[in-house]
């Protein structure tokens, strides 16, 4: 039937809200990072999917004029009714939240909270503002390689980098401001002298004839593009600061860690890790786990197979320099470490610890942050009680501003040490 | 309708002329589908239909189209973003399925089909939208006098290009921060009852480009309104008054389109802010119909494509399967939790409006469809129907009966007009009387004999729109002096607003209007300012 047609849409593009939901994140930004915090102690980022966050509704508010239904009087009417008769007495329900709820508007805006889910990398990227590696530049800005990058234009260069465009619209500047006549005007030129011809109009054939020419001489001595108009896409030399960097992470994956510390260690290292390769492209990553000896593994191995044996921290500070020192030269690496532990340690051990910490490690990294985790119940860690290691390492940090130490009870605490640890110097964060 | 459907079953063999025999479809047999429901909607009901143009959309793109309001083509703001995310969370956690169509009162009607319904589902939103949505759109009084269909989504195309426009030039932030402003005040950009003359969107683009050259050259009509009259240096007190009264006349206080009001005289807007405002203004006056409207046209549009799988069926078309699966989804559409339900949240339009449907059907053919389970009862509901609606019991002529409805009246008075005692029974209405000066709430009355006429006039009352959005105008500016504009709230039974959304609000018109901006609010029975902001 000729009164109704097909359209199919199925092809057009997807995601057209896109823009408007950039602009509603954007928006939300302030109150999104209270509840991505909130939202983070429940999380395990083993977790990459993305997350439900629910925000306070009030910068994203869109006020109306809305009656207020705990005013005056209405006589609102229900369906459902099953024992209420004429006259009967209702009690007012407290705080009429039943009222004000039923009233909401439709389409949403009279919510409280605003629950919605963030993708991915909506998530991490807000969760990584204002985190920086520190001091990243420092060590290798010597190292520095050079890379092109377009600054404008030039009169002289090589044909391939020949910017027609450029060159054409030069031409045509001087081809107006000289008043050469186009070609279009020729050929309309002499389509009127054939015309006068054919007439025999001498008069206007000569004038014609003049006319042409004159027109063909200057269109002669005009050319069509001079060297002087074309131009060439510039290229300057700008030094790239080689950003490279290698980040250690050490566990302690011994006896003495319980499940729940490891747990809890696992977390930063995997919070580390996301950070690293979101953040930067050229971070290699060592994973060293040790027990009584050092091994370097796999991230899979590192984050998810057991062992168990003692413990002697020392091995995986003797195996990360000897990592440095064969693959990662000073010149051109930047070298951070993490690492986490319980704190135990082979007592006699720590002395050495503290030692190789102080006088091998230490001057090699940019950055050293040791974290300890307590018994991940939850409380916080007694501040009374240091362990041997929290003791030597303690030793070693008023000679060394870039050693970081934190001590991290339960799951909750592990974000905002983390945030403390690589917070963007000069940004505050709240 | 418990007691339509109750009608026994039928064994109908499969009928060779079956329209579909899987749940796939295609193009060809949409098309087939739209003939056999138009037959049925044309032919025998009478309908009145503009051309139907179906665009099949991904469930993706459904998802988008809800966020800007329903609307294919909309301009950015961030709050289409926030409707988006909270849509898609609902619909992600199973809480809300999706619409199954969207239809645009346009001319011609275009419907929107996502590509995951089965073909029984296309059947039934083809008859839903198609048919039912499109007859009212072309039927409804306020849709005709209201509404230009042929043009809305070319005036949505223009308004779109006019905001990324502004955006390049001016920035987001600030076409932002108008449109907050415009959106938080859009229920106030609406001519209710005079009318203005119909506008032609056609012609927007072209004023709109005329009115650019027009304001360049500095005109102000404001400046022209207060400037002029500075003629008189001394006036007495009275001669001042009377001058104001007369620049009160002349901005036309006072005014209830606050939109307008601003878009034609705020002081400091510049041009593309008030063609801003206006943008905001027409879609809003696009919509406003609709408010009014949503139980008659819900019910309009599942009664008819109820009406037209029942014929289809029985003409053999579809199967007792398709219809099966057709009353899984209607019923759940138009289900009524009851007030004490979790599931409550007010009347659902389309029960009401499909009860009430119903029952004028059965009115007029005097419940011959209907089985009840003894004479008497039918008996009572003759003698009922033939004191409330004497014109229209037994008529013989439902389909009549229900287009006359649809073209000339609104959910307020259709609902004072038509709302049947049957249907206050069936749902089980009862009336409040929630007065915030005594400590209860009283029932005013219920579903019985004394009961009917309050609980009619009561849930008329509850689809006015005067009252369930609150009543504001602009009756002062004070161009002669700091320019504060005055708004007033015409309270009904001393409802005021909600305070911390009234402030918010009246930040908005502050930016707009560019001066301060206050607010009181006065009671319409005795004239007492009961609060003022």
């Amino acid at each position: 039937m000729s009164d109704m047609n097909i359209v199919d849409r199925r092809s057009n593009p997807k995601g057209k809200s896109l823009t408007n939901r950039q602009r509603f994140l954007a928006r939300a930004r302030g109150e999104m990072k209270g509840a991505l915090e909130e939202a983070l102690k429940k999380r395990t980022l083993g977790e990459s999917g993305g997350e439900k966050v629910s925000i306070p509704g009030r910068g994203i508010s869109e006020p109306s004029f809305h009656h207020n239904r705990r005013t005056g009087r209405s006589h609102p009417v229900h369906p459902g009714n099953k024992e209420f008769v004429r006259g009967d007495k209702i009690p007012r329900p407290t705080g009429g939240e039943g009222q004000a709820g039923r009233e909401g508007s439709p389409d949403g805006s009279g919510e409280d909270t605003f629950e919605f889910m963030l993708s991915k990398d909506e998530f991490l990227d807000m969760f990584f503002e204002d985190l920086e590696l520190p001091d990243l530049v420092k060590k290798s800005l010597r190292e520095t390689s050079f890379s092109w990058q377009r600054a404008g234009y030039t009169m002289t260069g090589s044909p391939s980098s020949l910017s027609v465009g450029r060159t054409m619209r030069q031409s045509m500047a001087r081809r107006i401001s000289l008043h050469r006549p186009k070609s279009a005007e020729l050929e309309e030129l002499e389509r009127q002298l054939e015309a006068a011809r054919e007439k025999g109009d001498e008069d206007e054939v000569k004038r014609l004839t003049l006319e042409l020419e004159k027109k063909q001489r200057r269109s002669a001595g005009i050319p069509y593009i001079d060297p002087i108009d074309v131009r060439y896409r510039r290229f300057e030399r700008v030094p790239r600061p080689n950003a490279e960097a290698v980040m250690f992470c050490i566990m302690d994956v011994s006896g003495s860690m319980t499940e729940a510390m490891k747990d809890l260690a696992k977390r930063f290292f995997m919070l580390l890790h996301i950070f690293l390769t979101r953040r930067y492209r050229h971070v290699e990553v060592v994973f060293i786990r040790h027990t009584s000896d050092a091994q370097e593994v796999d991230e899979e191995t590192f984050f998810y197979s057991k062992e168990t044996g003692g413990t002697v921290v020392s091995s995986a500070l003797d195996l990360m320099v000897e990592i440095v020192k064969a693959r990662y030269p000073l010149d051109r690496w930047n070298v951070y470490g993490a690492q986490a532990s319980d704190g135990d340690n082979y007592s006699a051990d720590s002395a050495k610890c503290a030692a190789v910490l102080g006088g091998e490690v230490l001057p090699l990294c940019q950055y050293y942050a040791y974290i300890e985790v307590g018994d991940g119940s939850g409380g916080s860690v007694s501040s009374s009680r240091n362990s041997d290691l929290w003791r030597a390492y303690d030793t070693v940090a008023p000679a060394h501003s870039h050693l970081a130490m934190r001590k991290v009870g339960g799951p909750a605490d592990i974000f905002p040490v983390f945030h403390e640890l690589f917070e963007r110097k000069g940004v505050s964060h709240g | 309708m418990a007691e339509y459907d109750r009608k026994p079953p039928v064994q109908v063999p499969d009928s060779p002329n079956q329209l579909f025999t899987s749940s796939d479809w295609d193009f060809k047999l949409l098309r087939r589908i739209y003939d056999a429901c138009r037959e049925i909607g044309v032919d025998e009901f009478g309908l009145d239909l503009y051309p139907l143009q179906i665009e099949v959309i991904t469930s993706e793109q459904m998802l988008d189209a809800y966020a800007s309001v329903g609307l294919p083509l909309m301009y950015r703001h961030w709050s289409f973003g926030k409707h988006f995310a909270y849509q898609k969370t609902l619909y992600s956690k199973g809480l809300q399925g999706l619409a199954y169509e969207i239809i645009i009162n346009s001319n011609p009607c275009i419907a929107y089909l996502m590509e995951e319904n089965t073909s029984t589902m296309q059947t039934l939103v083809i008859a839903h939208a198609g048919i039912g949505h499109n007859h009212f759109f072309k039927n409804n009084y306020l849709f005709r006098q209201w509404t230009d269909a042929s043009s809305i989504l070319d005036y949505l195309a223009f308004a779109k290009r006019y905001v990324e426009m502004c955006e390049e030039r001016h920035g987001v932030a600030a076409v932002e921060k108008l449109l907050d402003a415009a959106h938080a005040l859009q229920a106030y950009g609406v001519d209710r009852y005079k009318h203005r003359e119909k506008p032609n969107l056609k012609e927007e683009e072209r004023r709109q480009a005329e009115r650019i050259e027009h304001q360049r050259l500095a005109y102000n009509d404001l400046f022209e309104k207060t400037v002029i009259q500075r003629g008189a240096k001394t006036a007495s007190p009275s001669e001042e008054a009377k001058r104001e009264e007369e620049l009160k006349k002349k901005l036309g206080l006072p005014e209830e389109n606050l939109l307008y009001f601003f878009e034609k005289n705020a002081p400091k807007l510049e041009p593309w802010q008030r063609e801003l405002v206006r943008i905001v203004r027409k879609i809003s006056q696009y919509f406003y119909p609709q408010k009014q409207l949503q139980v008659m046209n819900e019910g309009c549009a599942t009664f008819v494509h109820y009406s037209i799988m029942h014929r289809l069926w029985e003409k053999g078309l579809i199967t007792e399967g398709n219809v099966l699966e057709f009353l899984h989804s209607h019923s759940s559409v138009v289900f009524q939790p009851g007030f004490d339900d979790p599931r409550f949240s007010g009347i659902n339009p389309y029960a009401l409006g499909f009860a009430m449907m119903q029952d004028i059907y059965n009115i007029c053919t005097g419940h011959a469809k209907v089985q009840f389970r003894h004479d008497g009862e039918r008996l009572a509901r003759l003698a009922e129907d033939k004191e409330w609606f004497p014109d229209m019991a037994g008529n013989g002529d439902p389909w009549g009966t229900l287009r006359y409805a649809w073209a000339n009246y609104r959910d307020e008075s259709f609902i004072l007009q038509y709302l049947s005692p049957r249907v206050i029974r069936e749902f089980r209405m009862f009336v409040l009387d929630d007065d915030h000066a005594v400590s209860h709430i009283e029932v005013e009355a219920i579903h019985d004999d004394t009961g009917y006429r309050r609980v009619c006039q009561r849930l008329s009352e509850q689809y006015e729109l005067s009252r369930r959005e609150a009543h504001i105008e602009i009756v002062d500016a004070k161009l002669r002096g700091d320019r504060t504009l005055t708004l007033e709230h015409q309270t009904h039974d001393k409802v005021v607003l909600e305070e911390q959304n009234c402030r918010a609000v009246l930040e908005h018109a502050k930016t707009l209007w560019g001066y301060p901006v206050e607010l009181r609010e006065r009671d319409a029975a005795d004239g007492a300012i009961l609060k003022t902001y």
